[in-house]
């Protein structure tokens, strides 16, 4: 694999990462973050549909035209989403109960519309397929990183296991049941996005 | 007509697309630098959301859910579910409602077309709307009465959510924010507030 390549999937891991520097898809980002199961379940998806999009829309880069592309873009985003919705209600109905409109919502998820328009319209379906595993593994990187800090004060467990010991609540530790409300995704990102900005400096916004 | 009231209070405030479940978040961090813009936004959302939510409805029930076709097939469609065609339906009605409203707008009100500018065409991949016609679907409202009222109310929620981070961006932009926090990771610190400050709603019990 050349180095352009593999730049195609390292740079969305870090300094071109899509939530906190592209800021795109945080809809879904931050509603399915309150444990970490959904949240894996939700970047494998998004993972799934981003990398065949990709692909598909760039193997048709040449006869799609331009006026309607954006049709053309949801429906095949669309198709996708359907498939994987109906493959989690059938494997993995608990989750996908869980995740409720937000697998649905894939479809207008801005990072896929996004790198369908700024990457796959424009190259070959090899380098389309590494952009879009590497896109959607910079989103999945920041969903699991928020959705363990928001299950482990939250309450207490990392994948449904107890992993703060009875002992500590016995010394009057408890659960900060303010973690597993919704605006607290908010502000994990935000401390999130402080300390990357923190450690690289040309990031900051002037 | 009590019903009605409780369902638009409660889309307004308790569960508010942006504080509670997170929808729209791309355009409602990418659009709210100043109020005049957003403002704009946010009309623009209330008028497709009160529109296509009813229109969703009408798919939903009439065409989609099993036995929906019953009107027009008669006996031998009882068992029709076309349901798992919901997404790319949706998707669809929205994406040309906003070109018919844009149209519309553009031939009746040309003032307020040129002041709403590039914002219309981009609200068909604003997730508050998809999001709006799945929470319907999910939430099971009994008649396009209910479900008007949910669009308007989810719409007038929003719009008072990007006002409010306008006018606070518009303040903090003399205020001295550490540096790797400017921009971005403030605005999403403050929407975490404004979402704390909203939970307060909760305990409403309609």
């Amino acid at each position: 694999m050349s180095t352009k390549n593999l730049k195609l999937i390292t740079n969305p891991l870090n300094i071109d990462n899509p939530i906190t520097i592209q800021v795109l898809g945080i809809c879904s980002a931050l509603a399915v973050t309150v444990k970490l199961e959904p949240a894996v379940v939700m970047s494998i998806s998004v993972l799934f549909v981003m990398a065949f999009a990709n692909v598909i829309i760039s193997l048709l880069r040449n006869t799609i035209p331009s006026r309607i592309r954006i049709i053309v873009q949801l429906v095949i985003i669309a198709s996708l989403v359907i498939l994987v919705d109906q493959v989690l209600k059938a494997f993995a109905y608990d989750v996908s109960k869980q995740l409720s409109v937000f697998v649905g919502l894939i479809i207008t998820n801005c990072i896929i519309m996004g790198r369908l328009e700024a990457f796959a319209l424009g190259n070959k379906p090899w380098p389309s397929f590494l952009d879009g595993v590497g896109n959607s593994a910079g989103y999945g990187m920041i969903l699991i990183l928020v959705a363990f800090i928001r299950e482990l004060f939250g309450s207490g467990s990392v994948w449904g296991f107890q992993v703060i010991p009875e002992g500590f609540y016995e010394f009057g530790y408890a659960n900060n049941g303010l973690m597993i409300l919704p605006p607290m995704a908010l502000i994990v990102v935000g401390i999130v996005i402080w300390v990357q900005r923190a450690r690289t400096r040309e990031l900051i916004e002037a | 007509m009590e019903e009605l009231l409780n369902i638009f209070i409660k889309s307004m405030f308790i569960d508010n697309m942006v504080f509670a479940y997170f929808l729209g978040m791309c355009s409602y961090l990418a659009v709210s630098k100043t109020v005049d813009t957003a403002t704009g936004l946010g009309i623009a959302v209330i008028f497709v959301l009160g529109i296509t939510v009813p229109v969703n409805y009408l798919i939903e029930n009439y065409m989609l859910k099993k036995g929906a076709l019953e009107w027009l097939l008669g006996e031998t469609a009882k068992d029709i579910d076309l349901s798992f065609l919901g997404f790319i339906m949706f998707i669809a009605v929205i994406a040309s409602m906003v070109q018919l409203v844009e149209m519309i707008v553009e031939k009746f009100a040309p003032t307020l077309y040129a002041s709403l500018g590039i914002f219309l065409p981009l609200i068909a991949v604003n997730c508050a709307i998809l999001g709006g016609a799945l929470f319907m679907q999910e939430r099971e409202y009994t008649s396009i009465g209910e479900a008007s009222v949910f669009g308007l109310g989810s719409g007038l929620g929003w719009f008072l959510a990007i006002v409010g981070i306008a006018a606070i961006r518009e303040k903090i932009r003399y205020s001295n924010v550490p540096a790797p926090l400017r921009g971005l990771g403030i605005t999403f610190i403050a929407t975490g507030l404004m979402g704390i400050a909203f939970m307060s709603f909760m305990g409403i019990k309609l």
